[in-house]
């Protein structure tokens, strides 16, 4: 009877992961640290990333939920980050005279967007609007493997296809057209720790800044899930032992 | 100023004060201590249990999350996130309500799979169905107004397209459609009701809950064998015996919903809803939670709308008037050789249809619908009013306890 308990628990359970999982079958699968009951995201990476980010995307894609105070938990200190924020200008006010003023950005501010709102941001862009990355990666299925795979996915169209004006042909694009050109090339960007600054490898600290970006609660939650698990086995082993004892004498 | 001695029930002079004046302590002893319980209930008895510590779960998550919520079209979204990522374990109190809400539905399909398979519907207890019916439709109801409340794509487009079903309703329809909305399309005034109704439905639940439990109480739990209680030797009481039982089965579960909170939170949510919801952009596919999803199949499966809602709404209609299609004295399936094999099926049947309706309506999947359509009210409008003309049950058990004497000797 434990046994079709069990197996009718994980039926539920294991359909459910197909339905949400069958449509990714087809993407390469790339390994993260992140990934996994232990998983964590590489400090160096992160940094990396954040780097990869304001100095190829930030042009163009806001991260609006974010702060700049969040960079510390990527390990920042907090002169660094207050150093990065001030880069930045923000409009804040009104001030005692009634007027608006710009001033430079604090670790308190959102990260500031490229753009003044969606408007001009599809006006700068040919009418294509440049999504918001904040919580990209759990926004596309599969959201690590797909952003990695779409960053190194830009190819030469096949002959007989004809990509649109402003379009860019890209093998793991639904419809294989996509109005964003292609960002990330060997040695966009030149790393100060010397790591390598192939395509790949800006890709993947990308990926992994933006999975953390989406996902900050990630270490806390992995390793509060393994106790709590844990707790409930042990809780579950003692109660069982009780359990048998006491039916014992029932049947 | 002093009345009669008030009685000496209890050691503790506080119980007795408090019992003298409300006798809720003697009535927790009866209903949770010495309530007799068959002894040969199986796990699946602990689902209702399992479901119980769902709800409160869900109730006391859910006013923490609400406290740091704003139901505004142009902040919904942005609170959701300042949760998660700015309220302490707000991450951890929003992916257990989320998760929280489909383990609820694993647990009560179970449940009602469960009073399905071993007759639990029929006399006496038949009121106590139609209870949990209602108990059923109104988690429908307000998971459906929970899901809008982040202010996803999927939030925004499931919410049309549902309160879309109420204009294909003749006549009345368009005005009772926008009369829910409080507007022409979902907007700033349907969020904000929605999420004052996805507030107040949990208490409606529970008090509801309530009422099942108090019914169930009235004739004492049905049992694998559907046969009533004979003796006090076919039962066990409820503490410690079915406490231990359920608690096991509570630590089970907990092992269960632990490992997709925190190692797979987002498996069961559409990654859609990750996307702030925009009413110029309509996703390729709309989906239902899974949850919803067979009645959604049912939906689609009609080619004509009104039809479509109708049969969507009577499926679950019908399963009010169970204890009278079924027309069979024998409860327990496992001593109905052929209705037990229909049973199985419908179960298998309404998870394929579960299945296509988180898929295209189109092609095969929407056969496969159509089919599982066919069977599903052929189940309760031919198969069990009519399977007792041909079906011989098995020998019941004289009692519970003749069942154990086969067994251990």
């Amino acid at each position: 009877m434990k046994i079709f308990i069990l197996f009718s628990l994980l039926f539920f359970y294991t359909s459910n992961l197909f339905a949400a999982e069958s449509s990714t079958k087809s993407l390469p699968q790339h390994e993260w640290s992140f990934e996994g009951i232990t998983g964590t995201f590489d400090r160096g990476a992160l940094q990396r990333g954040y780097q990869v980010y304001s100095e190829v995307c930030s042009g163009c894609h806001s991260m609006k939920l974010l702060y700049y105070r969040d960079l510390i938990d990527i390990g920042f200190s907090e002169d660094q980050v207050k150093a990065i924020a001030s880069e930045f200008t923000v409009i804040d006010g009104p001030n005692d005279e009634g007027e608006m003023f710009e001033r430079d950005a604090r670790p308190a501010d959102r990260f500031v967007s490229p753009y003044l709102n969606d408007n001009e941001a599809r006006a700068n862009n040919n009418g294509a609007y440049p999504p918001d990355l904040s919580v990209i990666t759990k926004a596309k299925k599969d959201g690590a493997n797909y952003i990695y795979n779409l960053l190194l996915g830009y190819k030469d169209p096949p002959a007989d296809m004809e990509v649109g004006e402003g379009m860019y042909y890209n093998i793991y694009m639904e419809g294989n057209q996509i109005a964003m050109p292609q960002p990330i090339y060997d040695e966009s960007v030149d790393y100060a720790d010397g790591t390598n600054n192939s395509a790949e490898q800006i890709a993947e600290d990308l990926v992994v800044f933006l999975t953390w970006a989406a996902e900050p609660e990630l270490e806390v939650r992995k390793n509060l899930g393994i106790k709590v698990i844990l707790f409930f086995i042990v809780l579950g082993f003692i109660i069982f032992l009780a359990k048998n004892r006491l039916w014992r004498e029932v049947h | 100023m002093s009345g009669p001695a008030e009685p000496k029930k209890y050691k503790n002079p506080v119980l007795n004060w408090i019992e003298f004046r409300l006798p809720i302590i003697s009535y927790f002893e009866r209903e949770y201590g010495d309530y007799p319980m068959p002894k040969n209930c199986n796990y699946f008895w602990s689902f209702g249990a399992l479901a119980t510590i769902i709800l409160v779960v869900m109730i006391v998550s859910g006013i923490f999350l609400a406290m740091n919520y704003t139901p505004h079209t142009d902040m919904a979204f942005a609170s959701v996130e300042r949760i998660m990522r700015d309220v302490n374990y707000g991450w951890l109190l929003r992916y257990i309500h989320s998760n929280g809400a489909a383990f609820f539905f694993i647990v009560i399909y179970i449940h009602i799979l469960r009073g399905m398979y071993y007759g639990s519907y029929k006399y006496p207890r038949e009121l106590n169905w139609i209870l949990g019916v209602f108990i059923y439709l109104l988690m429908m109801a307000t998971s459906f107004l929970g899901y809008t409340l982040p202010w996803g794509q999927m939030s925004y487009w499931g919410a049309t397209v549902i309160t879309n079903l109420f204009s294909a309703i003749p006549i009345i329809g368009e005005g009772l459609k926008t009369w829910l909305l409080g507007d022409y399309t979902v907007g700033n005034a349907t969020l904000n009701r929605f999420f004052a109704l996805h507030y107040v439905l949990p208490f409606v639940i529970f008090g509801v809950v309530a009422l099942h439990v108090a019914a169930v109480h009235v004739h004492g739990s049905n049992n694998p064998a559907g046969i009533d209680i004979k003796s006090k030797g076919d039962t066990v009481t409820f503490f410690p015996y079915m406490l231990f039982k359920d608690a096991l089965a509570v630590c089970a579960f907990g092992v269960l919903i632990s490992a997709v909170i925190f190692f797979g939170p987002n498996l069961m949510a559409e990654v859609d809803n990750y996307i702030p919801a925009d009413p110029l952009v309509t996703p390729a596919h709309i989906v239902p939670n899974w949850y919803l999803a067979p009645f959604y199949a049912i939906l689609r499966a009609v080619p004509d709308k009104l039809g479509g809602v109708l049969l969507m709404f009577g499926a679950i209609a019908i399963l009010f008037f169970l204890p009278w299609l079924d027309r069979s004295k024998v409860r327990s399936c496992n001593y109905r050789p052929m209705y037990k094999w229909f049973m199985m099926l419908f179960f298998v049947n309404f998870f394929i249809l579960g299945y296509v309706g988180l898929k295209p309506a189109e092609g095969l999947y929407l056969l496969i619908a159509r089919l599982g359509l066919i069977y599903y009210f052929g189940f309760f409008l031919i198969i069990t009013p009519f399977i007792n003309w041909i079906e011989k049950p098995k020998t019941l058990p004289a009692s519970i306890s003749d069942i154990y004497l086969g067994m251990n000797k």
